[in-house]
């Protein structure tokens, strides 16, 4: 998991390997760049140089349309700003709300998807892929199909809800009062199918003799979860939860097509925030200071998951070196 | 001893029929939950097939008594026609498929098989920069294609994603596991390096390739953040941007074209899918866990 790294065979000793002259370890010591150089190049060029200029522009005041003359440095200030933009801390709280509700609901759910697919069930080849297809679908397909389904006087939702007796249902994205709910909503029907998967098949792989031994000792069903499964996938539910979390609060796609951050900025998270202050208002540097923000935020997230996992992986001492 | 085997009997076939009874009603809780995660899809394709003004009729029609399949036939040869943003997409993702896939295998071997100095420390490295959000290099990257005037290009697209930290690392773990004996023997035998790796550990690593070549499939078929910022003709829209055109196209939102859009653009990737469906979830399982 994570970053581990599984300690494989080491290919050092090779003594059938004649010890030629300028050979290191039977080849020249520049054979094994040429493997790592493309690789390394576009991380140079797309990742490192992007991050230090990144940076760089959250220091400046810049619309980019006039050029590079048009920088003007101005040191800390977009960060001042930053600190004191209600806006912005409006934004950050949306974003918590966001993914600290839709994130352990999808991760529950997919738990229990998971947990009823690794039992006999009518048709389960079937269930698995129907609940795994929201993954496959492209976010603009499944936004238009939502704005839809969302419509408060005739969308489905509202007439299902409406059916049930609910006479004045949520007018969702339509309403600054429930529009993240709708998003929330959105988002766990998107993603617990990934999930369930992921849990599918570390259930799977659970040694069965700990629950045949729970079951002669007489632990129910409950039991078994609450003892076994629980605390076996515990190291997975950390991993997960706190990557759906960055993952979750990373996107902006289906908020700038669904809602733009609205009505009125209901719906304007972090992400669509900083993309809203970039490409849309041309403030560069403002949104990249954002970015540096978010690279703090995911930066104390990792640390968290680290240690988090830190001797409490049950079945996976090899998860160690890494 | 005799009486008690009926009772035993008797039990087991109750625990048998229990069995079957749970088996069935969890059936039936799970294809309920099931057919409310089908809805939005069958709504999908169902209004595609309907005129605009009955996407939203009460009762809902499930089958269009008269489906209008002209909806699909304005969508492929209309004003915004699917055609090139299918093209553009097919570009796009053949270029990422073979580019990530081919680095990826290149220095996961590295990483894996040869031994170098510095090579623990380049690895640290390059699965540190998978911490960098997205976010923070969206700007830069926006400028930088800019001055190098690869904005608006499909190859904006492309360059940024070829090297992939997770495919390097998936990779590498692959063959710091293959046997190292096969690969002495073919430098006995007289075989480069380059060699060993394309005709020994390549070959043996296709089921990993496959996994990973559908992961990145998927990826570059669905992106819409990375063409969103970076593309701004119409021209050169890939298939989840060109989407949007038929809800915005001058004002008017047509429902039932953008239906008919959003159901073409899932097909490939959905009969891709069904087709390769226990790589697919193996591949999703195996990326979750990175």
């Amino acid at each position: 998991m994570s970053v581990a790294t599984k300690a494989g065979p080491e290919p050092s000793a090779r003594p059938t390997a004649p010890a030629k002259k300028g050979l290191v370890n039977g080849m020249r010591w520049w054979v094994p760049w040429l493997f790592v150089a493309p690789s390394l190049l576009g991380l140079i060029v797309f990742l490192l140089v992007p991050l230090i200029g990144g940076l760089l522009i959250s220091f400046t005041e810049w619309d980019v349309i006039s050029g590079l003359d048009g920088i003007n440095w101005v040191g800390l200030a977009n960060f001042e700003t930053l600190l004191g933009d209600e806006q912005f801390w409006a934004a950050t709280w949306r974003t918590v709300i966001y993914a600290g509700a839709s994130v352990p609901l999808t991760v529950l759910l997919g738990l229990g998807l998971a947990m009823a697919l690794n039992r006999p069930l009518p048709g389960r080849a079937a269930l698995r892929v129907i609940f795994f297809l929201p993954a496959v679908v492209n976010v603009i397909a499944i936004g238009s199909v939502w704005l839809l389904l969302l419509n408060p006087t005739s969308g489905l939702l509202n007439q299902g809800l409406r059916w049930f007796g609910w006479d004045s249902p949520p007018g969702w994205i339509t309403s600054p009062d429930s529009a993240l709910q709708a998003l929330i909503l959105m988002a766990v029907w998107g993603g617990s199918g990934y999930i369930s998967v992921i849990y599918l098949a570390a259930l799977q792989e659970m040694p069965q003799e700990l629950y045949e031994a729970a079951r002669l000792d007489g632990a129910g069903r409950i039991r078994q979860f609450v003892t076994i499964t629980w605390p076996a996938l515990l190291p997975m539910t950390t991993f997960l939860t706190i990557t759906q979390i960055i993952g979750r609060s990373q996107t902006f796609g289906l908020i700038a097509f669904m809602t733009s951050g609205g009505p009125g900025d209901s719906t304007t998270v972090l992400s669509y925030y900083m993309y809203q202050n970039g490409f849309i208002y041309y403030r560069f540097g403002y949104a990249a200071a954002m970015g540096v923000m978010s690279l703090l935020a995911v930066l104390v997230l990792t640390l968290l998951l680290w240690r988090f996992q830190r001797g409490r992986t049950l079945y996976g001492e090899e998860d160690r070196d890494g | 001893m005799v009486s008690a085997v009926a009772p035993a009997d008797r039990r087991l076939r109750r625990r048998r029929r229990t069995a079957r009874a749970k088996w069935l009603a969890g059936g039936v809780a799970m294809w309920t939950l099931a057919l409310l995660f089908l809805a939005p899809f069958a709504w999908m394709l169902s209004s595609s097939l309907k005129p605009d003004m009955d996407v939203f009729a009460v009762p809902i029609q499930w089958l269009p008594a008269d489906p209008r399949w002209s909806n699909y036939t304005r969508v492929w040869t209309g004003a915004h026609s699917m055609v090139h943003y299918f093209v553009n997409s097919g570009y796009v993702v053949v270029a990422r498929v073979v580019g990530e896939v081919t680095l990826a295998a290149l220095a996961g071997y590295a990483f894996g098989r040869l031994r170098f100095r510095g090579r623990n420390l380049l690895f640290l490295v390059f699965l540190a920069t998978s911490i960098v959000p997205a976010q923070l290099l969206l700007v830069p990257r926006f400028m930088f294609f800019r001055e190098i005037g690869l904005y608006d290009s499909l190859w904006a697209l492309i360059l940024p994603s070829l090297s992939s930290v997770f495919g390097t690392f998936l990779l590498r773990q692959h063959f710091a596991s293959a046997p190292a004996e096969l690969g002495e023997a073919a430098r006995i035998d007289g075989a480069n390096e380059f060699q060993i790796f394309l005709r020994i550990y390549l070959p043996m690593a296709r089921p990993i390739l496959a996994a990973y070549a559908i992961l990145v499939f998927d990826a570059s078929w669905n992106d819409y953040e990375t063409p969103l910022v970076m593309l701004s003709s119409d021209e050169k829209y890939t298939v989840p941007l060109g989407l949007t055109r038929f809800i915005s196209d001058d004002g008017t939102v047509s429902a039932a074209l953008s239906m008919a859009g959003s159901v073409s653009s899932v097909v490939p990737i959905l009969i891709f899918f069904l087709i390769f469906q226990r790589h697919f979830l193996k591949s999703m399982a195996r990326a979750g866990l990175r």
